[in-house]
């Protein structure tokens, strides 16, 4: 377990060691339409400096990965798949054990997204076998700053350090330099202990609540919004997947998703408009950005009831 | 009227309304009664950058005054858009470059002037005076 700055230090990290390592020109990443752009830029930028190619898995009308589309695109030059495991815009939780049953039997290493998924599901990364696994803390109740990239010893051993400088250090000299072992190698500078131990204090602080309770208690109140949000008029929901949690992204008619956030939030709610940094998925559903509602366990019922009276009211203010 | 007399027409009519949601309606009526906006001129070069939603302003120089028209795909920027424009348009660029524009403020979307916001108000004004600056640049050549 690699400490960094958060998700997108992770596959910064990530893109730029194991690019470095182990990508040539020719080779091929697999990413998916629906990626935060922290899992969409770190690769861009590598595929421009090496040479490599960014294959996408599209999504379908219903928020789900197109599965086929998946298997279709791994051959013999891809050399990671790098996948969200659940979608920050849609909920949608991706079948990562599929993804890395096959990815693995191809001989091809994956990466999960895990920022929204992390406090949300349980993640195993031994049971789930998959290679790397980011995400950060400030999702999950820890201050900003802090985050994590997992990764299987034997991909860290080889990889090239990312940054350099004191701590990942053995021994340097201007006739040649060492370097630490594992984490350390990854971790130059002087760490953000202060916010690793907020992470720690976060990860005691759900544990003492009960993780399985907070995420059965987050899924049901999930479910009971859908059913209550569906009842306003003009509503459309982004994204329908089967399998979804957590966050749920819908339209209302035609209004624009930042009147309704604006009209929202001077009637106390809080929620997200625009793209969610995931623009190729805006354009993918050929809109200019949703509105959010995202559910924790402190939101109650209540909340969920005068949340849906909100949108009643400004469906008929914009209607 | 001045511009600052336009103003204080703004602020007393946002001043007749308590409750923040009537206030907003009135930002939507005024959106919904803003002239429509020449489909020529919607283009790139006159989309406003910054915004969250999609703001087209264009000007043009007639009889020393510039006319501004604007639009937005938000109704609710559509309406502040109005405002700014039932405030400025039609002044010589002078009048527009030495403008204070108090009334946001005293309307209370002071809000909407933070750039992390990101509807563009700031982007919007900052506009409207670029525009009367290249005017007045070419109006002294």
């Amino acid at each position: 377990m690699i400490f960094t700055r958060g998700t997108t230090e992770s596959v910064n990290l990530l893109s730029s060691s194991f690019g470095e390592t182990f990508l040539k020109e020719g080779d091929e990443i697999i990413l998916t339409e629906m990626e935060h752009h922290s899992n969409i830029v770190p690769w861009q930028l590598l595929a421009q400096r090496r040479g490599v190619t960014v294959k996408v898995v599209p999504v379908t009308d219903a928020g789900e990965l197109d599965m086929q589309g998946f298997s279709e695109l791994l051959n013999e030059k891809t050399s990671l798949v790098a996948v969200t495991h659940i979608s920050n815009v849609l909920g949608t939780i991706n079948p990562v054990e599929e993804i890395i049953a096959l990815s693995h039997t191809a001989g091809v290493p994956v990466m999960i997204d895990g920022a929204q998924a992390i406090h949300h599901v349980l993640v195993d990364v031994q049971k789930l076998d998959c290679d790397f696994y980011a995400f950060s803390g400030h999702k999950m109740y820890a201050p900003t700053g802090v985050g994590v990239l997992y990764g299987k010893r034997k991909w860290l051993q080889q990889m090239n350090p990312y940054q350099g400088g004191g701590e990942m250090i053995d021994k340097v000299s201007f006739s040649g330099t060492t370097f630490n072992d594992l984490p350390y190698k990854f971790e130059a500078g002087t760490p953000n202990y202060a916010g690793v131990i907020g992470l720690g204090a976060a990860i005691d602080y759900l544990r003492n609540i009960g993780l399985e309770d907070v995420w059965a208690y987050e899924h049901e109140l999930f479910e009971y919004a859908l059913k209550q949000m569906s009842a306003v008029p003009g509503i459309r929901f982004v994204g329908q997947a089967r399998h979804h949690t957590s966050v749920i992204s819908f339209l209302l008619g035609d209004a624009h998703p930042f009147d309704v956030g604006t009209l929202l939030d001077k009637l106390g709610f809080a929620l997200r408009t625009g793209h969610h940094c995931a623009q190729p998925l805006m354009d993918r559903f050929r809109i200019s950005g949703t509105v959010r509602a995202s559910f924790a366990f402190y939101n109650t019922r209540e909340e969920v009831d005068n949340l849906v009276e909100a949108l009643k009211r400004v469906a008929m203010m914009l209607g | 009227m001045t511009i600052k007399e336009k103003q204080q027409e703004v602020i007393e009519e946002f001043s007749a309304f308590d409750d923040w949601m009537d206030k907003y309606s009135l930002l939507i009526e005024l959106g919904n009664e803003l002239d429509s906006f020449d489909e020529a001129n919607r283009q790139q070069q006159n989309l406003i950058e910054g915004c969250q939603s999609k703001v087209w302003l264009h000007a043009e120089m007639n009889d020393g005054k510039i006319e501004i028209q604007g639009d937005s795909d938000a109704i609710i920027v559509k309406g502040i858009v109005a405002l700014l424009l039932r405030v400025l348009s039609g002044h010589t660029p002078d009048e527009i470059l030495d403008s204070d524009l108090f009334f946001i403020d005293e309307i209370g979307l002071k809000e909407h002037l933070s750039p992390t916001r990101s509807n563009g108000l700031v982007a919007m004004v900052r506009q409207i005076k670029a525009y009367a600056l290249a005017f007045k640049a070419r109006q002294n050549k």
